[in-house]
């Protein structure tokens, strides 16, 4: 049987993945970041998981809008990497494992939860990101991945309770699934994500900056920059730069 | 407009139903810059690209002005404007200094020093 080994927790900043992108990643700033993460390799090298069910989120790059799914599952056989509006990271594409990620989506959905079944979609920084800081940049990554996006850009995302539960069921469906593999579960996120607003006090002067336009600005590449964010946790910036996480 | 609790966070705006409506077609628009070619095409004339969406004048005008959190105000959402930004080819931290008043170095400042500060943050009736 199928069975879960071990969890992953991590950050999917969108500035980590473009400073590796972009070759930056020995530079001063960063590898405080990558150099924590050294261990965490070497420990996935030896554990060798066969598939990780990566529960992440979307920003809006998979779901727009138009379609707004609070729990959804890819069964597909692969995931593109998402242009999130720089292009797509130059990473692998993502391989799915269908015949689990099926089994999964009907366990979980007789099991009260409604999955929405995804068989096309782009994956965004948000399930990138934790790839690349686990097993760095390989020519193609070295597990299966079934992605599990939860909505948390429409109010009200599930609540923890619901989740909780729904990681409880995802072990029962693991562990009914016949296939002798090694799962592990990976949760990316984080823990507060204050992006706008005064940063002291709501009294403080507001300063308002202009930029220049983008027809002054030329076209720099994303990261080109000096190094920016790793500011809060999430929607940080993909890319030095960009939208978060 | 109802008043909900989550209307007394200092600075922050909750994407719920209300603005989810308001920012529809804003937000649409955003998501059509996740292709090259209708970036190359906003860049190219941004006001007739922006008339080609039913938004309203308010925030076509945010867009142009990269108004940031007026985008946010008429119904934006960050994962969506957010968007804007990266076919101008800034940072997220530019954006969110931007945002938050302050410049890009004093945000990575504050970034580095742990964060935005809860005090002061947690209820606009806080003393000042």
């Amino acid at each position: 049987m199928a069975r879960i080994t071990a969890g992953v927790a991590t950050s999917h900043v969108p500035a980590i993945g473009a400073a590796l992108d972009n070759g930056k990643a020995a530079e001063p700033y960063w590898q405080p970041v990558f150099a924590g993460y050294d261990a965490s390799k070497k420990w996935i090298a030896e554990e060798k998981p066969d598939v990780v069910i990566l529960v992440y989120n979307d920003h809006a790059s998979a779901f727009s809008l138009s379609l707004i799914p609070t729990f959804a599952i890819g069964c597909a056989e692969e995931f593109k990497p998402a242009d999130e509006g720089w292009g797509p990271r130059p990473v692998p594409t993502v391989k799915g494992h269908p015949e689990l990620a099926w089994h999964l989506a009907e366990s979980l959905i007789l099991d009260e939860f409604d999955m929405t079944i995804v068989n096309e979609m782009d994956v965004d920084h948000g399930l990138t990101v934790p790839l690349s800081l686990m097993f760095g940049q390989p020519a193609e990554w070295p597990v299966k991945v079934i992605p599990l996006a939860v909505n948390v850009v429409q109010y009200p995302p599930p609540t923890g309770n619901r989740c909780y539960n729904l990681g409880k069921a995802i072990r029962k469906a693991v562990e009914s699934f016949p296939e002798d593999l090694n799962v592990q579960v990976w949760g990316t996120g984080g823990m507060s994500h204050q992006l706008q607003g005064p940063p002291r006090r709501a009294d403080q002067p507001r300063v308002r900056q202009r930029l220049p336009r983008p027809a002054d600005r030329g076209s720099r590449r994303p990261g080109e920059g000096p190094p920016t964010s790793t500011t809060s946790a999430r929607p940080a910036a993909r890319a030095s730069s960009s939208s978060c996480g | 407009m109802t008043e909900k609790p989550y209307h007394d966070i200092p600075g922050t705006v909750l994407f719920d139903a209300e603005q989810s409506r308001q920012g529809f077609h804003l937000n649409q628009f955003c998501m059509s810059l996740m292709k090259a070619d209708n970036r190359a095409a906003f860049k190219a004339d941004e006001r007739a690209y922006l008339d080609k969406w039913p938004m309203t004048e308010g925030q076509k005008q945010a867009v142009l002005d990269r108004d940031w959190n007026g985008m946010i105000a008429q119904g934006g959402n960050i994962y969506f404007t957010s968007k804007i930004a990266a076919t101008d080819g800034l940072s997220f931290q530019q954006i969110a200094a931007i945002m938050s008043g302050v410049t890009q170095p004093e945000y990575a400042e504050m970034m580095l020093k742990g964060g935005r500060s809860i005090e002061g943050n947690r209820s606009k009736k806080d003393p000042k």
